[in-house]
């Protein structure tokens, strides 16, 4: 059982969570052309190591956390709010991650 | 090499087991090879082998980082089957079943393809009509495939849960002509076949780097030293990123999880067929080995891993699984989990095509599904490699396919890897 | 020659008689007894047959590590095959019989088997069994195989599950801590205390049914008293003591899996108590105190029933007060044999020692000397001899060139000592390979890079009092970790022997043929090891599946070592050149419904119920699985078929006026200053511009392009919307909004929350449909045309004051509303909208008539819209706006979405009116019926409207590239070929004119 250090709820277990995606992904604009688009949607680096990825409290705060795992020792190194927002009140308020 | 028999065993049995040689050879790797293949896996292997066998290629090497055979050929649940819908994926299933009903006698090595019918159960008059569509496409494209109604199933087989299921099953569609075969065995078939034509095995050769020259690769840096190469494939399911990586080329449609599977005790004969449910988010397969013990296997971890050790949360979900179809199995004891690291591609199929370098190709992304395409991965792998171009039937499990915007998405779940499991 | 149960000592209560039955034959036993104890004192000799070639299995160990004595315990629906009668408590009434054997165990045709052995070496059935023999002829397909595979399954296996569904019931429970302490040994017991007494939260967990481990084998007061005295100081402690428990597996993050066996060692289980428990515990820090086992060594007929190892012959005498023997043989390469040596000797035996050592220390010259035991140096076991239990053993003498056959001694008991091995099993499932300790012949684990320690023998330390010490250190080291004090404790070295261990795995003489057998249980000699080599099959994970050493129930705790030995011998190389294998969870076997915990039966998964659930089962309806929901299929009237149901609900619905539950659509509020910017981002049509009170239908795609999910959004203010979307994609689709707000764009100001519970809603649909909610609402006026058009939305309240928010919207394509009231308001709200439609002579109408109605009508659902279809291809191209970017706008246009031929949504009907056909049927031309066909059916009905069955599907360019063509639809698997036309998908009322009533 990995366990993420949820910063709204604290330490829980990740089958509360449902799995997202890779997190270094930057979504182009709408408008933008078809070509970043693919490459957004499509293309990964999945490396062997740490890397970042979201994962959805689903069966909690239901926010989006983005996680630094390493995909071998699924050692966690940080964990925060994707949103940036949310991120910052967190910092502010001295949270738990 | 001798040919295996009944008359070779009963001599061996008088000679005291002293006749039989080395199933293949274990070379020193060679400064330069015509063909490199990375990865002896199943697939691996199985290209080694058409290369000689169907193009006549004779100065060809597998480079395998462990010991042939150990990655996830030696770990799957072994199920064969050919039902497939999407185009291309339906022609490529079918010709590697067909590949299977002869491997033993190709290979002169009992794979011990079981063809014990593989049945899907369904629990709504929806999930009917969307296997008879599936089933149809199998029987009009000279394949086999039937729908059962519950009197049917009962009858076939009798313990499955029909009094207090949460989903009722109203019936399965089956294909009678898939099943299990011995995955070890098709490995090693494949690896003794290989290596009398004259391949070379190198194991526990490691490749650690990638030569590239304008546009071609040169070389393989290796643990066992420089190897040079005219043409490369990759076939290393799971790390393929890893070695795209090492040849400079960036991003692929792929992500590594894992798959957890489950053998129990080994028992007298219980289940007769492959067993396959999948609904409520649920997804789950059994079958019983020769040996006894019930094999079994059902969602991915969910989380990408290079780890080969699964968690608690998918053994539970397994188990609930398992007893819900076969009520039974509640008093059957687990032996064993493990799992094996997969390349989950961004539609759920595979990849085996020309790459960037002109003189690198790549077999890849077979999600959880890898085993039962072992022979056609081999076959059309090993034409792409010797002809430069790819055969018609796989002319789109390419990489370039996404920019198209052919999706091969047999389960329609869309540009998330982890939901093609 | 035989055993017998000692008068006094051991730790069984002789004032109690236990009843059990072995094959049907009554025996006695005490409390306290296993069953391979009470077996053992009642002189059976014979317990199963092993896999390959039915050879007799007698008792091999006092433990987890039972290679022989597998049984099968109880019968019918609870008969539980493959149990190992050395972990089986007695209990009054308990039945076992053997296994794997016919007509027994005692006397098995299966050994027949044995007489071919040579045939049947490791790996023989790949290269055979393909045709006919004897050179595989007529070798096509796999006909052939499958004939001899019926018999090879069969004779494989080991003992037969029963295909009852298993009755008992079982708990999966979670717990913390902050420290697992696993097993409770001399190790265990200190390291707990030091943990409990520095406060700490401590789990000690054994898999025995009493503390102690090794020390209930012992015959030392002086340790007795020490254990007794620990555990108390345990109990004081608050120790969470858990026995009858094994840690299972240890998985990341200081998980480890637990199996409490609650109820198997009781003859008469109290109902409310589950059978077993599946822990899932989270411990800070742990402390693996596992113990060692004791190995053997590989010589002729090793595998004889009286054969088994020294510690076990020790454990039945001192434990069980069983004397396996009264002429015992015990051979060993290490000291650990001495002490029992001397113990069964003065328990009354004849007992000789066989050291393959040729010096030994004076203390132990002495041991044996004053315990009267028969000792010879340089001495080992060449060959056991006996027909169903052992009665002789040939003695080898080790000389220049090696073992050679020497002499021969009468026993009827050989217990065997070839080393120990550390139980390293909980630390492999953390991926750490073990070290190979050369000094000790044994396999150790390294450091472990996680909070977890090994103590004890686990840890390669042997002496008893330096386990203890062992345990204070490693009890030290995990309170620092866990952020308390304590006074460091050095820990023991490895080792614990005055002399050294001989590193013996196999005990062979070239000029005799001899079977050794390595695993017991599959039958793997240790020719087939040399045989694996001969063939190239020498790693470690090649050499175990070729020979399936170590792949058998006991997970290769017997015989890994001396395969790995006798490998590295063939090769030339040390031990752990050959590698080790991973061992995997779970360390002994797991009955698979103790996973599973509670969800099972109908407990799988959740039911949903929409709040109308129950009033609708009033009514009459039929339910049916949607997804996790139960919705109403039909309300069939006295003596309807379904058919007839549907087809009046649908007459009825489009003549006045009929209700349906539709509250089982997701309900998502979304609700900000950027709430609208959001959805018109979200969204393939426009949505900028929607008024205030109106609704729209909005159809959403993916990133890649493909339709995700269909829906209609109102909207109530500014900055209010309700937006719905289909049943089936509910949950998805609010994981994707919120993704999109944390992930993508956190400076939209919106906020969206799930309102699926909180809203109930029903369809009003038909001609009357108006009229009966003018009756219904408090303010008739706010019904009218003008006031609320088509799309038009409203707040209002129903009468008594109940809030309702009302939308003119139609799935059906009647003229429609949906409203939605507060979910405890249903039962109120349907009441209302009943009565008044039963004014009307109106109907309630469910799934079956839904469908019927919306096939006509051409609208989409997700039988349609299955993950792989384009907005174009469903027909809703129009609803793509050309002036905005979307969600899925730039991918949408990739070339292969575009062409001209792809399948379009269409609408089918057969040639024939008469005809019928099906959902998952192949659209083929008619003149070319096979391959991937032209398109598909996706949805039938028998169309009310039009009296003859009807389609949709998808067609390769749509009904315009088939005007006036017959195409077919193919069905082998069911109907077979029908003829059909391909039609525009809007069936009925094509100009949607009812709709606007």
């Amino acid at each position: 059982m990995i366990r993420i250090n949820c910063p709204f709820c604290g330490p829980r277990d990740h089958s509360e969570f449902t799995y997202g995606g890779d997190a270094s992904i930057v979504y182009p604009a709408l408008d933008a052309p078809m070509d970043d688009w693919h490459d957004a949607i499509f293309l990964r680096e999945n490396p062997c190591g740490m890397q970042s990825e979201t994962w959805h409290h689903v069966n909690g705060c239901r926010m989006w956390l983005v996680v630094e795992r390493d995909t071998m020792t699924h050692e966690i190194r940080s964990v925060r709010p994707a949103h940036q927002g949310n991120a910052a009140v967190m910092s502010a308020a001295g949270d738990k991650s | 090499m001798t040919r295996y028999s009944a008359w070779a065993v009963l001599k061996a049995g008088f000679s005291g087991q002293k006749n039989w040689d080395r199933q293949w050879r274990d070379p020193e790797p060679q400064k330069r090879y015509d063909v490199v293949i990375v990865g002896a896996g199943l697939h691996g292997l199985a290209t080694a082998y058409y290369l000689a066998k169907n193009h006549g290629l004779r100065n060809i090497a597998v480079l395998e980082k462990g010991w042939l055979g150990g990655g996830n050929a030696g770990r799957n649940t072994t199920i064969v089957r050919s039902n497939y819908m999407m185009p291309g994926n339906r022609q490529f299933y079918e010709h590697s079943l067909k590949l299977w009903e002869n491997l033993s006698h190709e290979l002169n090595y009992n794979v011990m393809f079981s063809q014990r019918y593989h049945v899907s159960l369904f629990h709504s008059p929806a999930a009917r009509d969307a296997a008879a569509r599936r089933y149809n496409t199998m029987r009009l494209t000279d394949s086999d495939g039937e729908l059962w109604d519950l009197a049917t199933l009962k009858t076939n087989i009798p313990h499955l849960n029909y009094n207090n299921a949460r989903f009722p099953i109203i019936g399965a569609a089956v294909q009678k002509r898939a099943g299990n075969a011995r995955h070890d065995a098709v490995a090693w078939g494949y690896a003794r076949g290989a290596d009398g034509y004259g391949v070379d095995i190198i194991q526990n050769c490691e490749v650690t780097g990638v030569t590239r020259v304008d546009g071609q690769v040169t070389a393989l840096e290796t643990s066992r030293g420089r190897i040079e190469a005219g043409k490369v494939g990759f076939a290393v399911a799971g790390n393929t990123s890893r070695l795209w990586q090492m040849a400079g080329l960036g991003r692929l449609p792929i992500e590594s999880h894992k798959l957890q599977a489950f053998v129990s005790e080994p028992l007298k004969p219980l289940l007769d067929h492959v067993v396959v449910f999948g609904v409520g988010g649920a997804h789950f397969y059994i079958s019983q080995s020769d040996k006894g013990g019930m094999v079994f296997g059902g969602d991915l971890d969910w989380y990408k891993s290079y780890a080969q050790r699964g968690n608690l949360p998918i053994v539970q979900d397994v188990a609930e699984c398992a007893t819900s179809i076969l009520p039974c199995l509640g008093r059957v004891r687990l032996l064993r989990h493990w799992s094996g690291v997969m390349d989950m591609s961004m539609d759920g199929s595979a990849f085996i095509c020309k790459t960037p370098l002109d003189n690198l190709y790549l077999n890849a992304g077979w999600n959880y599904g890898g085993f039962k395409a072992s022979p056609a991965s081999g076959w059309y792998f090993a034409d792409l490699i010797a002809n430069d171009r790819p055969d018609p039937v796989i002319a789109n499990l390419d990489l370039d396919r996404f920019r198209r915007g052919v999706i091969i998405d047999e389960r329609g779940a869309g540009p998330d890897p982890k939901l093609h499991g | 020659m035989s055993a017998r149960r000692q008068t006094s000592g051991g730790r069984i209560d002789r004032e109690q008689h236990i009843r059990f039955t072995w094959d049907g034959r009554p025996m006695q036993g005490y409390p306290g007894d296993s069953l391979a104890s009470a077996l053992l004192a009642a002189n059976e000799k014979v317990l199963g047959r092993s896999f390959k070639y039915h050879r007799p299995r007698g008792v091999m160990s006092a433990g987890v590590e039972e290679s022989g004595a597998m049984v099968t315990v109880g019968s019918g629906v609870r008969r539980d095959p493959n149990v190992k009668a050395t972990m089986q408590e007695l209990y009054p009434g308990l039945a076992a019989s053997g296994q794997n054997a016919w007509p027994s165990v005692r006397f098995d045709l299966g050994a027949v088997n044995g007489l071919f052995s040579r045939f049947f070496a490791a790996g023989f059935y790949y290269k055979t069994f393909m045709g006919i023999p004897p050179f595989e002829w007529f070798s096509k397909g796999t006909g052939l195989w499958m004939k001899y595979e019926k018999i090879i399954r069969r004779a494989a296996g080991m003992g037969e599950a029963s295909r009852l569904p298993d009755p008992d019931v079982y708990d999966h429970a979670h717990a913390f801590c902050d420290l697992l302490v696993v097993g409770s040994g001399p190790a265990g017991l200190q390291a707990a205390l030091t943990a409990a007494q520095a406060g700490f939260e401590v789990w000690l967990v054994e898999q025995d049914c009493e503390l102690g481990g090794e020390l209930l084998s012992r015959a030392d007061d002086r340790l007795e008293r020490q254990r007794v005295e620990l555990v108390a100081e345990l109990e004081k402690a608050g120790v969470r003591i858990m026995t009858r428990t094994t840690v299972f597996g240890l998985y990341d993050y200081g998980t480890a899996g637990l199996l409490e066996r609650v109820t198997d060692h009781l003859a008469k289980p109290p109902a409310y108590l589950p059978r077993q428990r599946f822990w899932t515990l989270r411990a800070r820090h742990t402390i693996v105190a596992s113990g060692a086992l004791e190995r053997g060594i590989a010589f002729g007929n090793n595998d004889l029933p009286g054969v088994m190892n020294v510690s076990a012959g020790r454990s039945y005498l001192n434990r069980y007060a069983v004397l396996g023997g009264e002429q015992i043989v015990v051979a060993t390469n290490n000291d650990s044999a001495y002490a029992a040596a001397a113990e069964l000797a003065g328990a009354g035996a004849r007992v000789s020692l066989l050291d393959a050592r040729a010096n030994i220390d004076g203390s132990l010259l002495e041991i044996a000397g004053d315990a009267g035991v028969s000792l010879h140096t340089a001495a080992a076991p060449l060959d056991a001899t006996g027909s169903a239990a052992i009665s002789g053993l040939e003695v080898a003498a080790a000389s220049a060139s090696g073992w050679r056959s020497e002499s021969r001694i009468a026993c009827d008991l050989l217990l065997v000592s070839g080393g120990w091995s550390p139980v390293v099993h909980l630390a492999s499932h953390r991926g750490v390979k073990p070290v190979w300790n050369a000094d000790n012949a044994c396999f150790v684990t390294p450091e472990i890079g996680e909070p977890i320690q090994v103590a004890g023998s686990a840890a390669g330390i042997w002496n008893t009092d330096a386990c203890f010490d062992s345990g204070a250190a490693a009890g030290v080291q995990a309170v620092k970790a866990l952020g308390g004090k304590a006074r460091a404790k050095s820990m023991p070295a490895i080792g614990g022997w005055s002399n050294p261990i001989l590193p013996v795995y196999e005990i062979r003489d070239p000029a005799r043929k001899t079977k050794a057998i390595v695993d017991p249980q599959h039958d793997v000699t240790a020719d087939d090891i040399r045989l694996a080599h001969r063939e190239g099959f020498v790693s470690v994970e090649h050499l175990k599946r070729y020979t399936t050493l170590g792949m058998a129930t006991d997970g290769g705790k017997v015989g890994n070592i001396i395969g790995l030995a006798l490998m590295a011998e063939a090769l030339g190389v040390d031990i752990p050149a050959v590698g080790t294998t991973t061992f995997r969870p779970p360390y002994t076997p797991v009955a698979i419904g103790a996973l599973k915990g509670r969800n099972v039966g109908e407990h799988f998964r959740p039911l949903r119920r929409t709040p109308m659930h129950d009033w609708n089962l009033a009514q009459g309806a039929t339910m049916t699985m949607a997804g996790l929901w139960h919705r109403p299929w039909y309300f069939a009237r006295a003596g309807e078929t379904i058919s007839e149901a549907y087809v009046r609900e649908t007459g009825t619905t489009r003549a006045t006026v009929g209700l349906c539950d539709v509250t089982s659509l997701g309900k998502i509020a979304v609700q900000g200053p950027d709430a609208t910017e959001f959805l018109n981002r979200i969204y393939s049509n426009p949505f900028a511009k929607l008024p205030i009170g109106k609704a729209r239908y909005g159809i959403m795609l993916r990133d890649d392009g493909i339709v995700m999910d269909d829906g209609t959004t109102w909207r109530l203010s500014e900055s209010d919307y309700f937006m719905t979307t289909t049943t089936a994609h509910a949950g998805k689709v609010m994981v994707w909004l919120e993704e999109l707000l944390q992930t993508r764009w956190p400076d939209l100001r919106v906020h969206v929350t799930s309102v699926s519970e909180q809203w109930a809603g029903s369809a009003v649909a038909g001609p009357s449909s108006r009229a009966v909610l003018e009756a219904c609402v408090e303010d008739p006026s706010v019904m009218g045309n003008e006031v609320f058009p088509f799309m038009g939305v409203i707040e209002t309240t129903l009468n008594g004051g109940i809030p309702c928010r009302i939308a003119r919207i139609s799935f059906s394509g009647e003229m429609a509303y949906e409203a939605y009231v507060p979910a405890d308001y249903t039962g109120a709200m349907m009441d209302l909208l009943w009565n008044e439609a039963q004014k009307h002579d109106g109907c309630l109408y469910g799934l079956e008539a839904l469908g019927a109605m919306r096939i006509e009508k051409g609208h989409v659902t997700g039988a349609e819209l299955d993950g792989r279809v384009s907005i174009d291809d469903a027909g809703l191209g129009k609803m793509a706006a050309e002036n905005k970017s979307f969600i899925g706008s730039a991918m949408r246009n990739r070339p292969e979405l575009l062409r001209e031929d792809r399948p379009r949504l269409v609408g089918i009907k057969p040639v024939d009116r008469g005809e019928k056909f099906n959902a998952g049927a192949i659209l083929c031309a008619a003149d070319k019926v096979s391959g991937m066909g032209e398109g598909w059916i996706t949805a039938v009905t028998h169309s009310p409207a039009l009296g003859h069955w009807i389609g949709l599907g998808f067609v390769s360019g749509g009904h315009q590239a088939w005007e006036g063509t017959t195409l077919v639809a193919a069905d082998p698997v069911r109907k077979g070929n029908i003829d059909v036309e391909v039609v525009s998908p809007h069936m009925y009322d094509p100009g949607g004119e009812r709709m606007h009533g």
